[in-house]
């Protein structure tokens, strides 16, 4: 069963001009955003700064309130509800079920606080009583790894990794059905890195976390992530399961990614290619598909006509007008 | 690493260290490097390797508690017009030359190299005029020229934009051509694509590896990414809490790296052909905080094949200038 599902979701930031602040325009952050997420599985949103993956993250998590569209969410087996026009007071009860882990380890772990404090305080402030806080507290701090000496510590004693681990705890501490994890390991060093990743795998296997993994890079998205879901310019232009969107994306954007990231091999320069001009403005799409003043693969219609999200293969589903067109995107 | 070939810039046992109020900061040791034109070296390694204080201190830019205790950085070895860059006062006019004139510097991140009360043309004529002065006309068309070939469309309406007004891959090609401003022979790039998108990355570095062949300039790539590595450098400096533990040419470093940390690095990378939920090589711990420095071979205690009793007592020789090695006693054992 789904514990996420969202369709077309939508937040527009009004641009406004003048002493009356009339509206001129609108900067689309998400612009239709539909895709689902299974128990257990971990969905990757992947895309270039701007292309609204952290918008719709922060929608879901209700930090930001959509201009449409629906956030199915399902707390537990037998409810659904939809978060998107939910007021602040509805969504208090739900808010325990979907935490985050942030990206930057220094800055979302509070330095007055000990570690022990900060991973209890998810408890705390749910009304756990205080001998089973504790309890939960030992547990979570091996769960990540930590010793427990850590829990009379301060944040600032431990590096960058141990800190993402302490935020991965705290955002454990409450079983939640759902985790966003917003760039978790992109602040940190590769040697770090793979250890974060590794504990984030662990804990998939362990526990059978369903997670939104909120990601611009492509290889750590690879290790961790069931699916993916490939953003520009705030729509969704190509979803596949991690192994078929790698081996055969269906989506010219998706294609220039993957060809864009430099591979460790020096034997596969040539491989790497970039594509030309730059990433469209939010504020001022081209028309047709978003992508078009930059696709190999150009037609008239995509420079006219803004091709939907549609099924080309069972759970592939790409936003390209040639996306059956498969000879297209070999090499 | 090239027979017959002089390097343009040769470092050669180079200690830097920071005084601070709890104590003196070992940064660099014993670190020796040599640029050559028409070469890339990739500089590659953690925070707090040392990968950026080796190009402040080449440039003589240190933060102000930063001072080279040892080892010269010479500028053209072996020609009469030989210039020992460390013996230079750090604010003196021959350094100044040296600096933007002869070694181009390119940063993280542009905005740090521009200024935002200026345009980009103002800044840019700048440039070209502090080094060689053709007059403030022939400037900006040189101004206009060198936005061109970095690849910035419509360069003579961009040159009166100010700096904010760009994106971030526009800037960083701005910054590319402030660098180039004063036609250097060598450049040092610290981070260059760090900030970037990775379709913007593909373009930088493919822009970079362009004007560097076509103008045969010597290319200091600093790096944490092996990824850039693979793509970009001839030779390879691999750097670990202040020192080069490895100096190998590309291909070597990525067919068989000798030094454990090397080789634990090159695991750790994700890899983009990687099964569903396939975990990855760790280095276990983290990297040393720079004033906690392990005694003997900096990275023994994170070392699986630490030998007790040498690796944490005794610290193995540096890689011989020049020459491809490792600073581990594992491959000195071996060569033995």
């Amino acid at each position: 069963m789904n514990v996420l599902e969202v369709r077309g979701l939508t937040k527009h930031y009004p641009i406004v001009a003048g002493l009356m602040r009339r509206e001129v325009g609108c900067v689309r952050a998400a612009d239709g955003v539909s895709f689902s997420i299974e128990r257990g599985e971990t969905l990757a949103l992947v895309g270039e700064s701007g292309c609204g993956k952290t918008t719709v993250a922060r929608c879901i998590l209700r930090a930001l309130r959509p201009t449409s569209g629906e956030i199915r969410f399902s707390p537990d087996d037998d409810h659904t509800v939809d978060l998107a026009p939910l007021s602040r007071r509805a969504l208090r009860p739900l808010r325990r079920h979907i935490q985050l882990i942030f990206q930057d380890p220094y800055a979302s772990l509070n330095p007055r606080m000990m570690v022990g404090d900060i991973i209890a305080e998810p408890l705390l402030v749910n009304g756990v009583p205080g001998p089973e806080r504790d309890a939960r507290v030992r547990e979570l701090l091996d769960l990540v790894g930590l010793p427990l000496v850590a829990r009379s510590r301060f944040p600032h004693a431990f590096s960058g990794g141990q800190r993402q681990r302490i935020g991965i705890a705290r955002a454990l501490a409450l079983n939640p059905r759902l985790i966003v994890a917003d760039e978790p390991v992109s602040a940190l060093d590769v040697s770090v890195q793979a250890q974060i990743i590794n504990l984030l795998l662990d804990l998939q296997d362990r526990l059978g976390l369903s997670m939104l993994f909120v990601a611009h890079d492509l290889g750590v998205v690879r290790h961790v992530s069931d699916r993916v879901a490939v953003m520009y310019v705030g729509r969704v232009v190509e979803v596949a399961t991690t192994t078929v969107l790698y081996a055969t994306p269906r989506h010219p954007y998706t294609r220039a990614l993957l060809a864009a990231v430099p591979k460790a091999d020096p034997d596969a320069r040539d491989a790497v290619t970039a594509p030309r001009g730059e990433v469209a403005d939010p504020a001022n799409p081209p028309p047709g598909c978003a992508f078009h003043p930059r696709c190999p693969f150009v037609i008239d219609r995509c420079r006219v006509d803004r091709p939907e999200l549609v099924e080309i293969a069972p759970g592939h589903l790409s936003a390209c007008f040639r996306a059956s067109e498969t000879a297209l995107f070999m090499e | 690493m090239v027979d017959g070939q002089k390097p343009i810039v040769s470092v050669r046992d180079l200690a830097v260290a920071f005084h601070q109020h709890t104590g003196t900061v070992r940064a660099l040791e014993a670190v020796s490097l040599d640029l050559y034109p028409g070469r890339v070296l990739g500089v590659v390694g953690e925070s707090g390797c040392g990968k950026s204080v080796t190009a402040r201190a080449m440039l003589r830019i240190l933060d102000r508690n930063g001072s080279i205790t040892a080892g010269r950085v010479t500028l053209d070895p072996g020609t009469a017009g030989e210039q020992d860059v460390t013996a230079l006062p750090p604010e003196g006019n021959a350094i100044r030359a040296i600096r933007g004139g002869r070694i181009g510097l390119i940063f993280q991140e542009p905005m740090a190299a521009l200024s935002m009360q200026y345009t980009v043309g103002n800044q840019m004529m700048e440039a070209i005029r502090a080094h060689r002065d053709p007059g403030k006309q022939a400037a900006r068309e040189r101004a206009i020229a060198l936005l061109h070939e970095v690849g910035i469309p419509r360069p003579e309406t961009r040159i009166d934009a100010y700096p904010f007004q760009l994106s971030g891959g526009l800037r960083q090609r701005v910054g590319i051509a402030l660098a180039l401003a004063a036609e250097p022979d060598v450049l040092i790039a610290d981070e260059p694509t760090t900030a970037l998108d990775v379709t913007t990355q593909a373009q930088i570095l493919a822009l970079l590896r362009r004007l560097q062949r076509d103008k045969q300039i010597a290319l200091m790539l600093i790096t944490h990414d092996m990824g850039v590595i693979a793509q970009m450098a001839d030779d390879v400096a691999v750097m670990y809490l202040g020192r080069i533990i490895e100096y190998a040419p590309v291909r070597e470093l990525f067919r068989a790296p000798k030094h454990p940390y090397t080789r634990a690095l090159l695991r750790s990378v994700p890899d983009l052909d990687a099964k569903p939920r396939q975990r990855l090589a760790t280095i276990g711990g983290a990297v040393p905080q720079p004033n906690a420095r392990p005694s003997g071979c900096p990275f023994h205690p994170r070392c699986p094949e630490v030998i007790p009793g040498r690796c944490d007592t005794m610290v193995p020789a540096p890689v011989p200038p020049g020459q491809q090695g490792a600073s581990c006693f594992l491959v000195e054992d071996a060569a033995a």
